[in-house]
């Protein structure tokens, strides 16, 4: 596939926001729709949860959207079918970066080459794998390369001496895990983001997306100041738990509030 | 690129989230520091001995020897620690070294419960705060060992997530840990999980293969022919099979837990039913789905009960080092009753998946051959659960 869009894009115009989604919950239909619908409404870069049996990484919210989506019977395949179709439409293609949040096993397990050539054909831009460290990027990181998938680092408040070297060999763009703890979790963000910040500029022209435990706009905007990018994945999921199916309108509302007040920043 | 650590051939390694890492580092040098450090090892043996009660028998079981007709059976007797299983070894140690890296709090995953007993008492003997983690599954099937617990002076947190068993108990306290670096020390039970885990746990379990080489050669002059114990995660195998790996006459055989059988989805045997996969920190075999999703494993055995298996067995497995068998429910259930019966000494339902193919395997070898079976802990806490396996409900 012939690539237009480019992670680069989703930081040309100012302050990135970026979206998260458990793809298949509730079904897979919806997810298309409310991928539509934060395309729509102002999201830069979208960031597609594969759901894993088991997210160590991950707070009771996100668990248990995983936990719905692999019950109504998503799988790798049909995620993969998904992002085809929303690529490849013929009346309105979806044409903004997106990028796979997914566990090591679930890429390891289907064959890694398989997969990253898989992403590279249906144009996902890059992986973000919680499990996967710095010291371990081998794993993955030469097949990546060879399919033009970017290998996303993240970076945490605990990671301090590690911060240089890891933002050294970043590509894409650095996600900078802005509080302790799992995700969609309401940890209050006591962490130093700007002399985080400060730190990965320092080492990369990349850009710096700070998340996801934020939910309001006034949260994303304080954050902006420093980052370049925000995203959110708890507020989303819950916003969709609440409204199932006829969560697409909703999530679009939210996704317009949010970038609205990164256009403020 | 990185090196990555840790590793048993293709297995172990770091897979784990960035927030852990240094926490993970941390450990290590501290770990490779006091593990050489003459006060530590002074202040670690006085525990153990003392107030563990190592060294831990090797007893000749003459009763079931005679019985089956064959080889001689020596008996292991980790039951007989303080605590009543071999966790102790590992938690003593690993509480130790929490404490030296000024960690005032210690977090634990358990299964059958025996884990988080012990890192219980380490804690309450220490004078640390211990949380544990334990699936709510499990805390009906071993209530006894919640209460223990308790009255230890830890808290014990129910895991309700996903099977709400062994697996879920460990990505919980994981969870946890990367809420709570500063003060808190993992006291991961089993030799699995990232790197250093599998080589700190099984450093401290190797007590069981060293003291067993010096009893056996005290005994009988000679090493055992084979030696075998129950494997989950592999901590009691591990540190049983460790000191024999680089004699190739000693067979080296762990016992799975195949809960209804092998060729069911009700089983919990790892190394018969999965594939490499990474979960959890290390890259080993997993019970798993074509798309990798962890599988929903069943187990009699609340410590078996686990879907993956510590990445050194999984190199001794794949070098052909060390022979690993699926043990069903039935037989071990019928082998807890039959220790009981024939020596007086009622076994772990974990331990009972050793005796259980020993029981099988003991014809094939001859009088003048000897086996080394680890009882990894004590039965009491299994009777309830036996009991409503056989169709009696007794209350505890």
């Amino acid at each position: 596939m012939n690539k237009t869009h480019k992670i680069a894009d989703a930081f040309a115009a100012g302050k990135a926001f970026i979206p998260f989604i458990t793809c298949g919950d509730p079904d897979l239909e919806t997810t298309k729709e409310i991928i539509r619908s934060m395309a729509a409404n102002g999201a830069d870069l979208i960031e597609l949860g594969i759901p894993f049996s088991d997210p160590t990484a991950e707070g009771p919210i996100l668990q248990s959207a995983s936990l719905r989506a692999l019950k109504g019977g998503v799988t790798t395949d049909k995620i993969f079918q998904m992002v085809r179709e929303l690529r490849e439409d013929a009346c309105a293609p979806v044409n903004l970066p997106m990028v796979f949040l997914t566990y090591a096993n679930v890429i390891f397990s289907y064959d890694a080459e398989k997969f990253i050539r898989s992403c590279s054909e249906i144009g996902i831009n890059g992986l973000i794998i919680p499990d996967l460290p710095f010291e371990e990027k081998g794993e993955f990181s030469d097949i990546c390369q060879k399919y033009d998938v970017a290998l996303i680092s993240l970076i945490a408040p605990t990671s301090a001496n590690r911060t240089a070297m890891i933002a050294r060999t970043a590509q894409g763009f650095v996600y900078i895990v802005s509080s302790l703890g799992v995700s969609g979790t309401d940890t209050k963000s006591d962490t130093d983001i700007s002399s985080l910040v400060e730190l990965v500029r320092e080492n990369t022209s990349l850009p710096c997306a700070a998340g996801p435990s934020v939910s309001t706009p006034g949260q994303a905007a304080m954050l902006a100041q420093h980052a370049d990018g925000i995203m959110t994945d708890a507020a989303i999921i819950k916003l969709i738990e609440k409204h199932g199916r006829d969560a697409a309108a909703p999530v679009g509302e939210y996704v317009k509030s949010m970038k609205e007040a990164l256009l403020c920043v | 690129m990185p090196n990555s650590k840790g590793r048993f051939g293709a297995h172990g390694g770091q897979y784990i989230p960035e927030i852990l890492m240094n926490a993970v580092i941390e450990l290590e040098e501290a770990y490779n520091h006091y593990k050489e450090d003459p006060e530590f090892n002074r202040e670690l043996t006085a525990l153990s001995n003392e107030y563990a009660g190592r060294p831990s028998r090797l007893y000749y079981a003459e009763k079931m020897t005679k019985d089956l007709g064959g080889p001689k059976i020596y008996l292991k007797r980790e039951d007989l620690n303080h605590t009543g299983s071999h966790k102790i070894n590992n938690v003593l140690g690993q509480a130790l070294l929490a404490k030296k890296m000024g960690k005032t709090r210690l977090i634990a995953e358990t299964g059958a419960g025996q884990h988080g007993v012990a890192s219980a008492t380490a804690a309450a003997l220490l004078g640390m705060e211990c949380v544990v983690f334990m699936g709510e599954e499990d805390t009906i099937r071993q209530a006894l060992n919640v209460y223990r617990m308790r009255l230890l002076g830890a808290k014990v947190v129910s895991v309700k997530t996903g099977t709400a068993t062994l697996k879920d108990a460990v990505s919980e306290a994981m969870r946890e840990w990367t809420s709570r670096i500063d003060d808190t020390h993992y006291c991961l039970g089993s030799v699995m999980g990232p790197h250093p885990f599998p080589t700190i746990v099984r450093d401290f379990q190797s007590v069981i293969s060293r003291e067993i080489r010096q009893q056996v050669m005290e005994k009988e002059g000679r090493l055992p022919d084979v030696v075998m114990a129950c494997v989950g995660g592999g901590s009691n195998a591990m540190g049983t099979f460790y000191h024999f790996i680089e004699d190739k006459n000693v067979e080296l055989i762990g016992c799975e837990a195949a809960g209804r059988g092998i060729d069911t989805f009700e089983t919990a045997a790892t190394i018969s039913t999965g594939r490499p996969g990474i979960f959890h920190g290390m890259k080993s075999y997993f019970c798993q789905d074509k798309y990798g999703q962890i599988a929903p494993v069943y187990s009699i055995s609340a410590g078996l009960d686990y879907p993956g298996i510590g990445p050194e067995h999984a190199w001794l497995h794949d070098t052909g080092r060390a022979k690993y068998v699926p043990v069903t429910d039935d037989e071990a259930v019928n082998a807890f009753e039959y220790l009981s019966r024939t020596e007086g000494i009622i076994p772990a339902i974990e331990s009972a998946h050793a005796i259980a193919h020993a029981l099988k395997i003991a014809p094939k070898y001859s009088k003048d051959q000897i086996i080394v079976i680890t009882i990894s802990g004590r039965g009491d806490k299994d009777c309830a659960a036996i009991a409503r396996y056989r169709g009696e409900d007794i209350h505890e």
